[in-house]
């Protein structure tokens, strides 16, 4: 097994609340995140995939097909967006660096014909990052 | 509220910087031979590094909060328990290398052990546990230690 990986970026805009807490603990947890008209990050992200590699070709994968599901599934969806307001899933989850990972994962691993998705790095900042490894029974 | 299940596990990775001078030298070991093992590092009077941390935590997600540990308590925590004790000082000063060569593998064991040691006063990582740490001495060189493993 080979580990492909593929790196793209996106800029949004988000803030923390969750309505199963109170809007004091809301702001003892989130502090500075929890203000409601939102602040932004230079998101990156990185799309590990695992594959063999090809003996005709000697690739494990076509790497234009992987950056244009990216693209298509993710940047589409996630470039220039307020994440709470105007990407669907994150009007009921929190849009947490966490949750943001898994969600990729989820627009991304049905697309993912050609190999193997292994992982999502999701840097909030450049000191700040997630890895999601799939639900648990994708784990081999 | 509606949430991804908690059976979701993330690894998430906070990094830190620190800036220390240190001298790699066994009292143990003759001249010669601490010359031949450390090389310049064996300089008596010490050299410095731009150390970066990387803490790795694992856990579920906290479907009330979307997050597996708080950040302000995880960056209190490291900031005083390892930055304030290693920050701007000359390691072979310290206690915690009275009895061992503050070499980077050593310097992340301490650094592991002292975070260990230090973690059940974390109340948001209930869930989550430690997984790693990892220790960059220059852009160049890094020793990552999987915790107990």
């Amino acid at each position: 097994m080979i580990y492909v990986t593929r790196r793209a970026e996106f800029s949004a805009s988000h803030f923390y609340h969750s309505p199963a807490l109170s809007p004091e603990e809301n702001l003892r947890l989130y502090g500075k995140c929890n203000n409601p008209h939102g602040h932004g990050h230079n998101y990156v992200f990185e799309v590990t995939v695992g594959g063999e590699i090809d003996p005709a070709s000697g690739m494990v994968m076509d790497l234009k097909q992987l950056k244009e599901v990216i693209s298509r599934e993710v940047l589409t969806l996630l470039d220039h967006r307020f994440l709470n307001k105007e990407v669907p899933v994150f009007q009921h989850v929190i849009p947490t660096t966490e949750n943001i990972a898994i969600e990729i994962w989820r627009l991304l691993a049905p697309k993912i014909t050609f190999g193997r998705l292994h992982r999502i790095r999701l840097y909030e900042t450049p000191d700040l990052f997630v890895d999601y490894y799939g639900p648990p029974s994708s784990h081999s | 509220m509606a949430s991804f299940p908690i059976t979701e596990q993330v690894h998430l990775t906070r990094r830190y910087r620190f800036s220390a001078s240190h001298r790699l030298h066994n009292p143990q070991l003759p001249p010669a031979m601490n010359q031949e093992i450390y090389g310049k590092c064996n300089n008596p009077h010490g050299h410095g590094h731009n150390y970066f941390l990387e803490v790795t935590v694992s856990g579920p997600v906290d479907p009330r909060t979307g997050i597996i540990v708080d950040l302000a308590e995880l960056d209190s925590l490291v900031q005083s328990q390892v930055l304030d004790r290693f920050d701007e000082t000359s390691l072979n000063e310290l206690a915690n290398f009275e009895s061992q060569v503050p070499t980077t593998e050593n310097v992340a064991n301490e650094i592991l052990r002292i975070l260990n040691h230090h973690w059940p006063e974390l109340r948001s990582t209930r869930h989550s546990r430690l997984e790693k740490i990892r220790l960059e001495e220059t852009a160049s060189n890094f020793f990552e230690i999987p915790n107990g493993i």
